[in-house]
């Protein structure tokens, strides 16, 4: 769906990067990558820089940039372009096959709102206008709402990126320790949660092993986190997983 | 950002941490902080940059790696809307630079395979 959009706007000076942000890099994107053989740019970031630089902190997520290179949207919720109707009507299969806890996770996922039929609008709307376009923000709205920075969420973004970096040299505890370190200080990224629970083996997870995000059924006690995907979405509630569009 | 060094260039404070350090001091877009630190030969000493840009320095001994965190002086993730720099690989490590898409609107999506 991206890469139809990409396709739309294109011609209208504008371009689709996709970043993938995963410690496991190459590696953990070039899946998702090759099947969507896209002919945009498809980067990938393993240290979550997207983070520290935009202030990502969920996927997906974009940030809209001009031709002067003034960011005129900040990192906001970005859903995939509406899906025709067919396709939404459709009724997913298969679900009393799956695990327990992903037919949970399915549950919750369903709950989760967002408006792609409001964000496509607004972003053809500054594709076609550009600075006309009453979605393009000035400089001090852009910079008021990216997200809060302040000491201690800055020192989480540095725990993270020492978390990940253990994390691909192999040092499981140092990756677990600063991951936790960059959960307590930046509690309200969920990239940083679910980056750290995807690297967790689950062996019953099977083929859902980057979405289980949890503890083991029968080992409980084995998590290292202080939260999992399920439990953090019920206490926050999925309604309130993405910000809604914030328009104008 | 991480560094094993202790001493950073203006060129990789300008490409890694997305600051230009200009006479006016260290700044992003318009907005400038003015820098009490010098330039010695090796550079900008890493510890006392960090303070200057209002940056955590979080060490870790065990792989003699330090983290240097975005800085916190505007309250904000952007202190200027002027997008900073973005460094990245593609599947075969050829490295894209969002600065090579000056002159095209881009809408930089972020995603994860998890």
């Amino acid at each position: 769906m991206w890469q139809a959009l990409r396709e739309t706007i294109r011609p209208k000076g504008a371009e689709l990067i996709t970043v993938g942000m995963d410690t496991l890099g190459a590696a953990g994107c070039a899946p998702a990558i090759q099947a969507a053989n896209a002919a945009h740019p498809s980067l990938i970031d393993t240290h979550h820089q997207m983070a520290s630089l935009f202030g990502i902190v969920n996927i997906p997520q974009a940030v809209w940039i001009n031709e002067e290179g003034m960011i005129v949207r900040p990192a906001e919720s970005a859903p995939p372009p509406p899906a025709p109707a067919a396709e939404e009507a459709a009724a997913p299969e298969g679900l009393d096959a799956l695990p327990a806890r992903m037919q949970e996770i399915m549950v919750e996922a369903s709950q989760i709102q967002s408006d792609p039929a409001a964000y496509h609008h607004a972003l053809m709307d500054w594709v076609e206008q550009g600075e006309a376009s009453q979605f393009a923000l000035s400089e001090a709205v852009v910079i008021e709402r990216s997200k809060p920075q302040s000491d201690d969420r800055a020192r989480g973004h540095a725990h993270f990126e020492l978390a990940s970096e253990a994390a691909t040299l192999g040092h499981k505890d140092l990756a677990v320790k600063h991951f936790r370190a960059a959960h307590a200080l930046v509690p309200d990224s969920w990239t940083f949660r679910r980056q750290a629970w995807s690297l967790e083996p689950v062996d019953a997870a099977g083929p859902f092993a980057r979405f289980w995000q949890g503890p083991h059924p029968d080992r409980p006690e084995a998590w290292p986190y202080e939260g999992d995907w399920l439990s953090d979405i019920r206490a926050e509630g999925p309604a309130n997983y993405y910000d809604p569009f914030s328009g104008r | 950002m991480l560094t094993k060094q202790s001493h950073l260039s203006k060129n990789e404070i300008r490409d890694q941490l997305g600051w230009d350090i200009k006479p006016e001091g260290a700044c992003q877009g318009e907005w400038c902080l003015p820098l009490s630190i010098e330039e010695d030969t090796a550079g900008f000493e890493v510890k006392a940059l960090a303070k200057a840009l209002h940056m955590p320095l979080v060490e870790e001994p065990e792989l003699s790696l330090s983290a240097l965190g975005p800085s916190a002086i505007a309250g904000h993730a952007l202190t200027s809307a002027k997008a900073p720099e973005l460094a990245l690989p593609d599947l075969d490590g050829n490295i894209t630079r969002l600065s090579d898409y000056l002159g095209q609107k881009v809408i930089l999506y972020a995603w994860a395979p998890y």
